[in-house]
């Protein structure tokens, strides 16, 4: 029991503030306990259920003879050396097509956004175009671009399977991504458009100057996105004949009757793939950290 | 002459009528304050005066020349009217700097050294000086409303209309941003302010408007309006707001 206080005592000026004791508090010391049992938890039951998988391949009727056609250390050598130097065409095409993907798209989405009256026809057709091509299988896109042009015989225009290959992807992705920078536009809230048109700003530099760079600042995550697929996708461009890393695995694997080579082209995907998305999720968790930290606007 | 006219201004969304027949006069170097409850078309009638909203029928004179007539270059009028909103709306993209100069540079074409010079002078005169690189969201409330109200500055405008500045504002933050239109006045800037401070707008403006329901009710000396309102709408809503003035006063 303490003395019940004095009711009519003003505060002390001089008291002195209370001093945290030293050492970690004892939230801390709970909070290091769990994480210590979270790390133990998450440790044995990644044993358990890896080494359930693995246990049910390995004993599987097939596995010795999947390990030779798969699994061949030799082959896995022989065929990284055809296919490295093959890789380096699809990395050449996701270069040039990413480029050219974010200058369409931006297009499109701008065209998409606008109110001019003038600009209704390409209002319509960028529009129809997007429905269009998003519906399209890029596979389908690939041979109708790839057959179907240099099959015109037009004067000057060129017949390389790759191009056109290329130009199929960037028309399809453009699509996809013309719809991320549109959704990117339209998270801008009005208010910001307002403050700039009332600066005397027209709806054009308002645009460039205020929404747009606000705009793809919010997408950059699912941008990175849709290239960490294109990347994949340049594989499809073998389907016309050039030899990219798919292609050239294929072509090993024929010679070879082994499928490890197949094994090979994919660990290359993934080694370019796989820092991408490590990039993307730093970006989204770095994002989300400054929302919820109430910074972002 | 007036710098500003509304002549019979009619503006409505759907079928409400938020302005309805609003005649309003603001002579250079006046500042007219308007009340008025919330809903009462306080911030459409200054978004009608700057043309982000069309007006319906009635014309809005700048200077004599009709600006709301439909097919005007909308872009030279809001050179000359500045705005300040009630929610800031400074662009996070920008520092301090590039807010206020953004309009300079990109619509009056001021070079960028000679842009960032001015603005850098008028961010000092505001106490703002220490802010120009720091991005909005580093700011205070009262911080970026000071920086709001530079940015509209900085384009020299013939008249600035404040729409509710400080209601988005911590109390203890009203004071800087108060302080700031009160310069302005001594300056001869002529305002158009829509207010929820009645001792602000008594202190500061010229004359009192009071909008009831699109309408303005009332109008004079803010002594008149605000200490002898002879309206009854007028007395009504004083003593609701002062009433409440009155609690939250320690």
């Amino acid at each position: 029991m303490t003395e019940p206080s004095d009711p009519g005592r003003a505060p002390d000026p001089e008291a002195i503030r209370p001093q945290r004791p030293a050492g970690p508090t004892h939230r801390a010391l709970a909070e290091r306990a769990q994480r210590r049992r979270s790390a133990v938890i998450a440790g044995v039951s990644t044993v358990v259920v890896f080494g359930a998988l693995a246990a049910i391949v390995v004993r599987a009727p097939g596995w010795g003879q999947v390990r030779r056609a798969f699994f061949s250390w030799d082959d896995f050598r022989a065929s990284l050396g055809d296919i490295a130097p093959a890789f380096m065409l699809n990395v050449r095409i996701f270069l040039i097509a990413e480029v050219l993907i974010l200058v369409v798209a931006l297009a499109v989405a701008v065209a998409r956004s606008s109110r001019s009256p003038v600009l209704f026809p390409v209002r319509v057709l960028a529009t129809v175009y997007v429905d269009l091509l998003r519906g399209i299988p890029i596979i389908l896109l690939i041979f109708l671009l790839g057959f179907g042009v240099p099959a015109l015989r037009l004067d000057g225009v060129t017949n390389e399977p790759v191009v056109w290959a290329t130009v199929a992807l960037v028309l399809s992705y453009s699509a996809y991504v013309s719809e991320v920078f549109r959704a990117g536009i339209d998270s801008v809230h009005e208010s910001q458009r307002a403050a700039a048109r009332s600066l005397g700003l027209t709806e054009g530099k308002a645009l460039r100057f205020v929404v747009l760079p606000q705009a793809v600042r919010r997408v950059i995550p699912p941008l990175l996105n849709d290239f960490i697929a294109l990347q994949k996708e340049t594989a499809l461009v073998g389907l016309l004949g050039p030899i990219e890393a798919a292609r050239q695995a294929q072509i090993y694997s024929s010679k070879t009757f082994n499928f490890t080579s197949y094994l090979a082209a994919a660990v290359i995907f993934v080694a370019l793939t796989v820092p991408l998305t490590r990039f993307t999720d730093w970006l989204v968790s770095r994002r989300r950290d400054r929302v919820s930290a109430g910074r972002l606007a | 002459m007036s710098k500003l006219v509304l002549e019979r201004v009619w503006k409505s969304f759907g079928d409400r009528d938020v302005l309805a027949q609003v005649d309003l006069a603001v002579a250079e170097h006046e500042v007219v304050a308007l009340i008025g409850a919330s809903g009462s078309g306080k911030s459409t009638l200054l978004r009608c005066v700057n043309l982000l909203e069309p007006v319906d029928d009635g014309r809005v004179l700048l200077d004599g020349v009709d600006i709301s007539e439909p097919g005007r270059d909308v872009d030279a009028v809001r050179r000359r009217i500045g705005i300040v909103f009630q929610a800031f709306n400074l662009f996070p993209h920008l520092d301090v700097l590039g807010n206020v100069t953004l309009g300079p540079r990109r619509v009056l074409g001021f070079a960028r050294r000679d842009a960032e010079a001015r603005a850098t002078e008028l961010l000092a005169r505001f106490g703002l000086a220490d802010k120009a690189s720091d991005y909005p969201d580093r700011l205070s409330g009262g911080q970026q409303q000071r920086v709001a109200i530079v940015r509209a500055l900085a384009m020299d405008p013939e008249l600035l209309l404040l729409d509710e500045i400080t209601s988005a504002l911590d109390p203890e933050l009203v004071g800087e941003v108060l302080d700031v239109v009160r310069e302005l006045k001594a300056g001869g800037m002529t305002m158009l302010i829509a207010t929820h401070e009645m001792a602000f707008a008594r202190s500061i403006a010229d004359r009192v408007c009071f909008l009831d329901d699109g309408r303005i009710c009332e109008e004079g000396p803010p002594a008149q309006v605000l200490d002898a309102p002879r309206h009854p709408r007028t007395q009504q809503f004083l003593q609701r707001v002062l009433r409440r003035e009155d609690d939250t006063r320690p």
